[in-house]
């Protein structure tokens, strides 16, 4: 079994940058390991070996001619499968979409293309990223590197495992509820979800348009910041995109790295702790807590009262808006077609074959969350539902800005729990929901977030995450703070989290 | 108990949202989502009466208006390309089943 | 039971919902090009296709021209408004919801004064909305490419996300038995609009202005409306009058045998001239409606507002009183200028140089009946301004005479190409060369020489026979003036 390659995606930028490795030899080793250890960790849908060594040898030419596209040009990366992808096959993890592959790139895409990153392959999910465990992937489940037998959270299991498992060293993720920065604290990872309108949509297979936010997946704040930098600014082609510049996030997170929080508020989420949340999570985030206050932050209590009705918020609107969403698979322009035929006196109409085609393209959690959003949508529940949930959506904002006016950040445990098992909840909607329950209030009011690994719980050994929210396009702040808490903590443990993970030995489960 | 039974999903109503959403649910699903989806239901309205009629809804969670594109053309797909997904084509269109119902 | 018999006991009332597609040169959400008749799949993006993943972006023509015909139709501006999604599926909608708007119109509460026969109708605007049209389906198999009985579709979407203005009127009362008529007015006087506004091509042979027409009657005397019927399909002047008179007489024969009117959708057959009942869709009623998340709302400014309508062309009465003027037509004539449609038509021609009366005589005289032998309108006969112009400016030159220039009309009509290319491939034009007329005049000389003697000794007016038999040798093609003048001088 060859050595993983460990390094962190600056780590690796600053070595091409020296001419001490080549993109081709960085992104091999990548692409060795994803052969090694995948088939135990299954992170990926599909790997595109030849097209990512293809990019890495026109990244090293440029190098070589002095001419790099960005600061990450030759750092290879894996990308979440809902992401449009030109000429890679696009499933969001469903049956339905199986084998299409879109003829164009989302802006997100296209910005690392255009930086020169290496394309390493699509990572697995939930079925259109609806799941927090990516059980609900029509193509079997993503394992938790730290144990083979634990979920990796989800919808964006994949990409967080990938980068925990060192099979890539960045990846995109997107977050609707938590998609980001709940796999990134059940994998040891870091994870961000931008300002709602600071990473362009354009591209990003809709789940719930109006909390939907593309972010980076990573092992360290830093690279989170450099990855963030390079796909966040202004689409024209997304009309929720904000114009204005992202901001400078990799001076934020390299001012933090010095671990001064002087001067900082952080505020402690009052409803966001306590009952529901396992102790070992709450241990590691009040050390955390601790250790910030230690670094000079001053430390507050503050409450957001309708942070508790947040989640029956977002399962109102998140279905609705995905009903409509997912209404365009219906097997007339791409994707799955299934003709029924058990009658032959009846030749099965347009409306027939959409009907079996949903019926056998859809999985179970896909076709609950179609049921309901229909529901609240219907005429006569409208205002009942979506309408109540649209209300409530303002006061969890309000929230926000009244907690904001006495802290510059918030923080919480980012999940209540570490990884479970595989198979402990997938049948059990209601306790699945609940694993966003910290993660969901920033999507509502679109503010970033950013999940940093605080320890392993001491009950199961299992990491646990926590997170940082500021204001709307403070994004900056999110990367200070936990870059500061990172090295708190690393100076602490004498090294990163992930190098206590066990070694992964080649094919199980 | 009339709390419970007011955010009840029956069966009936299930087969309904299965029509409008073009699922053809098999009579096993039926059975089990209309127990699912009331258990959630049940759960999430919960927060009816939690916002006043003052409160305003938030539509979209960054408050921008007006957002326009000039009206010049900008490439767009090949036919080729439109149609690579396509699971069948003639004539250089989507071909479809029989399409029932009226002319739009 | 006849018209007559049932304006007798039914008083109508009708409400029209008029699609408009915008002339922009881009979609209503992406980039794509919308010129009519481009190849197949040709036109359309990521965003038009409804590929997962794609977004829209709204065109600011397409609120600009939203904006100006809510304004010429007196309408109030949404000083904020969004779009909706309206969800149902069919297999021509590429995300199986339309982009429209919903209970928040870009213009409500306007209208527009209608002239019939010299009487004023008031006919008042509910709301004009922005959405986007649909793709286009071939049907295969089956009778002769109808949906029924077709074997399977193929599917174009170079329409699709097309911008399109729909047009509501509030229903229209009190017009008794010039229902019909009124309809067609206010449709005529709408294209002439929104022509005048520049923002619609408004060629309904081509989908561009396509009309549903509502129609309820409500008994003599009482005081609740009937139940109304939306006919659907309705794509020429003419025919907006025919079915909304069809629906009269049908709804009233349903009425006095006892029955009742289903509220339902119909479908018009330019064919047959009759409605029928259209299939019942099941999630009609429940298109489940939700703000569009993937837009954010229009706040259009009132400066702009207000710089639009300082923009906008006369209003169409003001319009009307000046071209008469300008134009030294009676009042009949004028009056049966707007009501054949042709206002807009004659302007045009006029604007390309012919002279006023010989814009109406071709459009009122030739056109008209051309467009009425083959059900069409004068719009949709695919004869332009500049055409007709033409025809009259090769008349004035002396290359045509009217005889050979209503020859032209027909291969305008028949679609053989401008008006010199029919001449050149017909060979019409008038033979003006003296040699050959020259030779016909001695031929027609040397064989009635009575005739020519009468004229050689003063009867100037024998010469109509002479001119008759050299315009039959000359097929027509010669200018009768010149060869009066050949055969006068050859015998003096």
């Amino acid at each position: 079994m060859n050595t993983p390659d460990r390094r962190t995606a600056s780590a690796i930028a600053e070595a091409l940058a020296a001419g001490e490795t080549t993109s081709v030899a960085v992104t091999q080793a990548h692409l060795d390991r994803i052969a090694e250890v995948d088939g135990a960790v299954r992170a990926f849908l599909h790997v595109d070996a030849e097209g990512a060594l293809r990019d890495a040898t026109a990244s090293d030419e440029r190098r070589a001619a002095g001419h790099p596209w960005s600061p990450l040009d030759g750092v290879p990366i894996a990308i979440k499968d809902v992401l449009a992808t030109r000429g890679l096959p696009t499933t969001c993890g469903s049956r339905i979409l199986e084998g299409w592959v879109p003829p164009y790139d989302a802006t997100v895409v296209a910005r690392l293309r255009g930086a020169g990153l290496p394309i390493l392959g699509k990572t697995n999910m939930d079925e259109f990223a609806m799941g927090s465990s990516t059980e609900h992937s029509a193509y079997g489940p993503t394992h938790n590197p730290w144990d083979l037998d634990r979920i990796p959270g989800g919808s964006g299991g994949g990409s967080a495992a990938a980068v925990s498992a060192y099979e890539a060293p960045l990846a995109l993720g997107t977050d609707t509820g938590g998609s980001i920065r709940q796999p990134g604290a059940v994998t040891g990872t870091v994870g961000v979800k931008p300002t709602y309108g600071g990473v362009s949509r354009y591209g990003l297979v809709s789940l719930a348009n109006s909390l939907d936010q593309a972010g980076p997946v990573t092992r360290t704040v830093l690279d989170a910041a450099l990855l963030h930098e390079l796909i966040g600014g202004h689409d024209p082609l997304d009309s929720t995109s904000i114009d204005a510049p992202v901001g400078d996030l990799v001076a934020a997170a390299r001012r933090g790295a010095d671990g001064d929080l002087r001067g900082v508020r952080i505020g402690v989420v009052r409803e966001l702790g306590g009952e529901g949340y396992q102790a070992g999570v709450l241990a590691r985030f009040e050390e955390s807590v601790e250790l910030m206050t230690k670094a000079g932050a001053e430390a507050v209590e503050v409450s957001c009262p309708h942070f508790v009705h947040a989640l029956a918020t977002y399962y109102l609107i998140l279905p609705a808006e995905a009903s409509s969403n997912l209404a365009r698979f219906d097997a007339m322009r791409y994707g799955l077609r299934v003709t029924p035929d058990d009658d032959p006196d009846h030749r099965p109409s347009a409306e027939d074959v959409m009907r079996a085609t949903r019926e056998a393209g859809f999985g179970d959690e896909v076709k609950r969350r179609i049921i309901l959003g229909t529901y609240a949508l219907s005429s006569g529940y409208y205002d009942a539902y979506y309408g109540t949930a649209q209300k409530v959506r303002t006061l969890v904002t309000r929230d926000f800005e009244a907690a904001f006016e006495h802290a510059d950040v918030l923080v919480s445990p980012t999940a209540p729990t570490t990884a479970f098992r595989l198979g402990e909840k997938v049948d059990d909607p209601l306790a699945m929901y609940l694993n966003d329950l910290a993660t969901i209030p920033a999507n509502l009011s679109g503010v970033p977030g950013i999940s940093v690994p605080s320890g392993l719980a001491d009950e199961d050994g299992l990491p646990a995450g926590v997170q940082i929210l500021a204001p709307a396009m403070a994004d900056d702040r999110v990367y200070r703070v936990g870059a500061a808490l990172e090295s708190l903590l690393a100076r602490g443990w004498g090294g990163a989290l992930l190098d206590r993970a066990p070694e992964l030995t080649g094919a199980s489960s | 108990m009339p709390e419970s039974s007011e955010h009840t999903i029956t069966r009936e109503q299930v087969a309904h949202l299965a029509d409008l959403s073009r699922i053809d649910l098999s009579d096993a699903e039926l059975d089990d989502l209309a127990p699912q989806l009331s258990v959630i239901l049940e759960s999430i309205a919960s927060i009816q009466g939690v916002a006043g009629d003052d409160v305003p809804p938030t539509s979209h969670a960054m408050p921008l208006t007006n957002v326009y594109r000039d009206d010049v053309v900008r490439p767009g797909l090949t036919a080729e390309e439109a149609l690579s997904g396509a699971p069948e084509v003639e004539q250089q269109r989507f071909k479809v089943p029989r399409i029932l119902g009226d002319e739009q | 039971m006849s018209y007559d018999d049932a304006m007798a006991q039914f008083d109508p009332a009708f409400g029209l919902e008029v699609h408009v597609e915008l002339n922009t040169a881009t979609k209503m959400f992406c980039g794509c090009p919308t010129e009519f008749g481009a190849e197949p799949n040709t036109q359309t993006c990521p965003t038009c296709l409804g590929l997962p993943g794609s977004m829209p972006v709204v065109n600011a023509k397409a609120v600009e021209s939203a904006i100006r015909i809510g304004l010429a139709l007196n309408c109030e501006i949404a000083p904020w408004c969004r779009f909706a999604r309206k969800n149902y599926f069919y297999p021509d909608m590429p995300k199986n919801f339309q982009t429209s708007q919903y209970d928040e119109p870009i213009a409500f509460e306007g209208y527009m004064d209608v002239e019939v026969e010299g009487e004023t109708h008031r006919i008042g605007i509910e709301r004009a909305h922005m959405e986007e049209d649909t793709g286009k389906s071939l049907h295969v198999g089956g009778s002769a490419g109808r949906i029924h009985g077709a074997d399977y579709s193929l599917v174009d979407y170079n329409r699709a996300g097309i911008p399109l203005i729909e047009i509501v009127t509030k229903p229209v009362l009190g017009t008794g038995a010039r229902a019909p008529e009124v309809a067609r007015a206010y449709v005529g006087q709408l294209r002439d609009l929104l022509l005048g506004l520049g923002v619609s091509d408004v060629r309904m042979e081509q989908g561009s202005l396509r009309c549903d027409v509502n129609l309820s009657l409500t008994e003599q005397d009482s005081a609740s409306l009937g139940t109304r019927t939306e006919t659907k399909n309705v794509n020429s002047l003419r025919s907006v009058e025919r079915a909304a008179r069809y629906e009269v007489m049908r709804q009233a024969a349903v009425l006095v045998g006892g029955g009742s009117i289903r509220q339902e959708t119909r479908h018009w057959h330019e064919d047959t001239g009759v409605t029928t009942s259209g299939r019942e869709k099941s999630d009609a009623d429940d298109y489940r409606y939700f703000p569009e998340p993937d837009l954010v709302p229009m706040a259009p400014s009132r400066e702009w507002v207000e710089e639009l309508r300082s923009s906008l062309p006369e209003p169409p009465h003001e319009r009307r009183a000046r071209l008469q003027a300008e134009w030294g037509f009676s009042d009949l004539e004028m009056r049966d200028t707007v009501g054949a449609g042709a206002l807009g038509l004659v302007e045009e021609t006029v604007a390309a140089g012919t002279a006023p009366a010989a814009a109406r005589k071709w459009w009122l005289g030739e056109l008209a009946r051309r467009a009425n032998e083959s059900e069409t309108d004068l719009g949709s006969l695919g004869v332009t301004p500049a055409d007709v112009a033409r025809v009259q400016a090769l008349v004035d030159e002396g290359t045509l005479n009217d005889k050979l220039a209503r020859q032209v009309l027909d291969g305008l009509v028949a679609g053989e190409g401008s008006p010199d290319e029919i001449v050149g491939a017909r060979g019409l034009a008038i033979v003006s060369d003296d040699g050959a007329l020259g030779a016909a005049v001695d031929h027609a000389i040397a064989e009635n020489p009575e005739v020519a003697d009468k004229i050689r000794d003063g009867k100037v007016a024998a010469a109509g026979a002479l001119i008759g038999a050299v315009m039959k040798e000359m097929r027509g093609q010669a200018d009768a003036g010149r060869v009066r003048e050949l055969i006068l001088e050859r015998l003096r």
